[in-house]
């Protein structure tokens, strides 16, 4: 009843299930009502880390090594402890970058090199091979074991059967065809799959239902409960030797296996895909980091009974222990859970498969082939004007390389290993990645070159020590390599490197390759220094959480909108470009014209998208080749610029502050030191007006009481007393006057008489009122040379009279007493009429010149010698100048004598005369 | 930027202490032929501080981060304020 008809029939009934969920996705995906939007479809769909390995494979380890199937799954339970921000951290950078694939996750994170793109493909290709290998000799086992129900036969050498009769060839053309179907459907700018999601998460439920069914079977159909399998195993000497960690290979075996399982539960390809590529929201991480674990220990709770049941069911049998998930119902004559449990190993490696391959196929298309076709044959391809059809079949015959890679390695090696020791190899061969990905997000400066010999190197030591090793036991190469080291040399024996014994294989070459790697590793970035791009790229890695988004970027425009457009159409198609402009333009909120020149902001778009159909580092030659100049260049110096801008700014904002502060600092010095000198000069202003009030005052006050004291002097004599005592009065009134007028005038109050005059009428006024001066002082000569025809000038008359007059007597004043001469000359200059009034006196010293126009400051010592005058007249007569616009100055040596100048603006037309009522009231 | 804080640092603590409960010495102590409720002893023990971890990590993430809350919840203005207000007279 369970012939080969029935399991193929129930095997293609349960591939179209699939596949009808995997099209209800796609649909629902393209309707934009994602079935997958959720993390527990999100937790399950990481579950695909659980394949035919899981399913059979550690069944088949416990049988032989007790715990030692458990590290598998207690190293990715710590990884997503840390996964909220490792993961997450990946997931952003991803989602930022267009990162499509652990390849280019590598190549982008170290500058955009396709070089270590491709390597990284290379090593995933190589390295996964053998796990693809196990996948297909899982189904093929399984198949052929079932089929014999009743009878329990272990199938017969995988190699020694017909290619055409081998069960592994066809699983493996049925995988491939899955896998295109799902995988490349279309070029999606995303690279996400909906579909094959949705499909995978419901697997995960198919695998873990099955091997539950088995286990209670087992556990509590054939035995009596968890108790009664372990008492009755313990009875056995050898089967409790399981129950130590001595069976599983101690402690380095423990550790290594932790350590690889940690690093592969993000790092293998169909992982990277499904944790970081297909990830809808990166919130999402946060429950998957229980669930997922939840799951595995679920999925391993009945590894150990099952085990030990099918020890003691086929004790000194010869069945394979890779089979009792099969052989144990069989047994017990209960085909139905037998053939559940194949649809659930069904479900476990088909899920891989199809995953794996697809994660594959992307990085071989966009990491691997794009980028040599578009090394070499650039010319060749510009011409083409579609590209997804290209890029469509390199995915397509990706898919079937990978899978026929993985079935010849199967036919020729596979059965020389259990299940779960060619699965490790896969492990340690995706560990390779952790250096270099765990390093390029924490630290920044581990470089291009430094990735590229820890990757490679610890590469070669992965192929020296584990695959090599495995050829070597199918016979392709001689056995002795194993044993003896090459040519006899057993330091480098494969298992044993330099003489380091004592470990098991795979412990023995996680420990070389890791020291090898993350040596060079380390040694190298430590020793070569950054390109500008790749300090660039490791900066926005490492410091992905702290970045608003993007920076604003200059860009020189080289290039249309419309080149980017139609560059995008070659690679992802009419539809998609169209639609992420449309976005664009939706989000920007900017209008796109194709006749436009491209600037930063749509070229870094338009990289992006094409980044997630090509890969990074493909689409930046693509995008180079549009933008026809040496993009590098520019993008490179752009990216500095945006480093170094911020430094050179803030340091430019400090020096503009420090220089604001000394400028203010000066000023608020000079303000101080006018303050001090204001404050000095109201000091000396108090003192020079008590002490000229103090002289007449006193003269008043004495002669006052002299006539008041004396009431019988002479008339003769109080006479003369009391016109000493007017006088001091008189010059009293006038210093008050002559203070008063320098405030009002000082303050702007004072009213101006304004009329044109002749300044010959101005001269002959101060003469008339100086004439009683002359008078007094015979023996001062005086001269007048007015020339004639003088032009008139605008100027308020007893103002300009008071300024001459104030001359006039400072000249009687100050000349030679005993053959004074006075001159005084009036002539006119270019639009001016100067006037000076020149002396034969002591002169004024050169430092004197001008401080004589400031109140109360006058030649010489003014408080010991013989005060001459208010000390006002001079800045009076500044003022008024200065009201006309005009000028007063004195030119003099001490001893020759001084002459006092004055320039008044000649009035050019009548028509600037002011009208005089207006005049008459200005108030300057 | 989602603020990362408390969450952050409770995972980083569990994860070592992950460490220490499942890698040598420690489950070292457990190797013994010794049956606890009819199950090995090394069996009982990896599986419970496995569930053990899970458990708490569980409980670290589902547990509301009040910063977190405010930051993704912040009250909009209220619309009741000022239309309602009665003016005086």
């Amino acid at each position: 009843m369970l012939g080969g008809y029935v399991i193929v029939t129930v095997s293609f009934l349960y591939l179209s299930i699939l596949f009808a969920i995997a099209y209800y996705g796609d649909r629902r995906a393209d309707q934009g009502r994602s079935i997958i939007a959720s993390p527990y479809i999100f937790a399950l769909s990481i579950a695909v880390y659980a394949t035919a390995w899981t399913f059979y494979g550690s069944v088949g380890r416990a049988a032989s090594s007790g715990v030692s199937f458990l590290p598998i799954y207690l190293g990715p339970t710590l990884t997503f402890i840390l996964g909220w921000f490792l993961i997450r951290k990946i997931i952003r950078i991803s989602k930022v970058n267009r990162i499509t694939s652990i390849a280019d996750f590598v190549a982008s994170r170290y500058g955009k090199s396709s070089f270590l793109g491709g390597l990284v493909t290379i090593i995933a290709v190589v390295g996964i091979m053998p796990y693809i290998s196990l996948q297909l000799k899982a189904i093929s086992t399984s198949f052929a074991v079932l089929q014999h129900y009743p009878d329990i036969e272990m199938p017969a050498k995988l190699g020694s059967t017909p290619v055409l009769q081998d069960t592994a060839l066809y699983v493996a053309v049925i995988m491939a065809a899955f896998a295109i179907l799902f995988g490349t459907r279309h070029i999606d700018a995303s690279e996400r799959h909906e579909g094959m999601v949705a499909a995978i998460a419901f697997e995960s439920v198919v695998k873990l239902f099955a091997f539950l069914a088995v286990g209670l079977f087992v556990t509590y159909g054939i035995y009596g409960g968890l108790g009664e399998v372990f008492s009755r195993a313990a009875t056995d000497p050898a089967l409790a030797r399981l129950f130590t960690l001595e069976a599983a290979g101690g402690y380095s075996s423990w550790i290594s296996l932790t350590l690889v399982s940690m690093a592969a539960i993000v790092l293998l390809p169909r992982q990277f895909q499904v944790l970081v590529v297909e990830n809808v929201d990166e919130h999402h991480i946060k429950k998957a980091i229980w669930l997922f674990p939840l799951y595995m220990l679920l999925i391993n709770i009945f590894v150990l009974p099952i085990a030990f049941g099918g020890l003691l069911h086929f004790s000194g049998n010869t069945v394979d222990a890779d089979t009792f998930m099969l052989t144990v119902p069989m047994a017990e004559h209960f085909p139905a859970i037998a053939l559940f449990a194949f649809i659930g190993g069904l479900s476990a490696a088909t899920g891989m498969i199809i995953v794996e391959t697809i994660a594959l196929a992307t990085m071989v298309s966009n990491d691997l082939v794009m980028p040599l076709l578009l090394r070499f044959g650039r010319l060749h391809l510009s011409e083409r004007r579609d590209l997804t059809g290209l890029m469509l079949a390199i995915r397509r015959s990706a898919i079937i390389f990978v899978i026929l890679l993985g079935y010849a390695y199967v036919r020729l090696i596979g059965e020389s290993y259990a299940l779960v020791s060619i699965g490790l190899m896969s492990f340690v061969a995706a560990a390779q990645f952790a250096p270099a990905i765990l390093g390029g997000i924490l630290w920044k400066g581990a470089t291009r070159l430094g990735a590229l010999a820890g990757l490679s190197a610890g590469f070669l030591v992965w192929i020296y020590t584990l695959l090599l090793p495995s050829f070597a036991r199918s016979g392709w190469i001689s056995e002795s390599f194993v044993q003896d080291g090459p040519w006899g040399l057993a330091l480098f024996s494969p298992h044993a490197l330099l003489g380091l014994s004592g470990l098991d294989p795979i412990a023995h070459a996680v420990f070389w390759t890791m020291v090898i790697n993350v040596g060079l590793y380390v040694a190298v970035s430590l020793m070569t220094t950054q390109t500008m791009i790749e300090r660039s790229q490791a900066v926005q890695f490492v410091d992905i959480f702290k970045q608003p988004s993007e920076g604003a970027r200059i860009w020189r425009g080289t290039a249309t909108i419309g080149d980017l457009r139609r560059l995008s159409n070659r690679f992802i198609g009419e539809t998609l470009t169209d639609q992420a402009l449309q976005r664009f333009e939706r989000d920007r909120g900017r209008r796109l014209d194709d006749a436009h020149a491209a600037d930063a902001d749509i070229v870094h778009y338009a990289e992006r998208q094409l980044a997630g159909a090509i890969g990074a580092a493909s689409a930046r030659i693509m995008i180079a080749s549009v933008l026809r100049e040496e993009m590098h260049d520019i993008d490179e110096v752009m990216q500095i610029l945006d480093e170094a801008s911020q430094l050179v700014v803030y340091s430019r904002q400090l020096e503009e502050k420090s220089q604001q502060l000394e400028a203010a600092t000066a000023e608020l010095r000079a303000a101080n030191e006018r303050l001090k000198e204001l404050d000095k000069m109201k000091d000396d202003f108090v003192s020079t007006i008590s002490h000229e009030f103090r002289t007449p005052l006193t003269s008043i006050r004495s002669f006052s009481e002299i006539v008041h004291d004396n009431p019988d002097i002479p008339v003769e004599q109080r006479k003369m007393f009391l016109g000493t005592i007017v006088q001091e009065t008189e010059r009293l009134t006038r210093l008050v006057n002559d203070i008063l007028d320098l405030a009002k005038m000082e303050a702007g109050q004072t009213d101006w008489q304004l009329a044109r005059i002749e300044p010959r009428k101005v001269i002959d006024n101060a003469l008339a009122a100086t004439a009683g001066l002359f008078a007094k002082n015979p023996r001062i000569k005086l001269e007048c040379r007015v020339a004639k025809d003088l032009p008139r000038i605008l100027v308020d008359a007893d103002r300009i009279t008071q300024v001459l007059v104030n001359l006039i007597s400072n000249a009687v004043k100050f000349c030679d007493k005993d053959n004074g001469l006075i001159t005084i000359v009036g002539r006119a200059e270019a639009g001016s009429v100067l006037v000076s009034v020149r002396d034969n006196g002591v002169g004024i010293a050169k430092e004197d010149h001008k401080k004589i126009f400031e109140r109360f400051r006058q030649a010489g010592d003014t408080l010991i010698g013989k005060p001459q005058g208010t000390g006002l007249g001079l800045p009076i007569s500044l003022h008024i100048l200065e009201r006309f616009e005009g000028t007063i100055w004195v030119e003099s040596e001490l001893g020759k004598g001084a002459t006092f100048f004055v320039r008044i603006p000649s009035t050019a037309s009548s028509a600037e005369l002011p009208h005089p009522a207006t005049a008459a009231r200005e108030i300057t | 930027m989602p603020r990362r804080g408390l969450i952050a640092e409770r995972l980083i603590g569990l994860f070592l202490f992950g460490l220490l409960l499942l890698t040598p010495p420690l489950i070292g102590a457990f190797d013994k032929a010794t049956f606890v409720g009819g199950i090995p002893l090394l069996y009982l023990y990896l599986f419970l501080s496995w569930a053990l971890l899970i458990a708490l990590t569980a409980l670290i993430v589902e547990r509301p981060d009040p910063d977190e809350e405010i930051a993704e919840s912040e009250p909009g203005p209220n619309p009741d304020q000022g239309p309602n207000r009665r003016p005086r007279a």
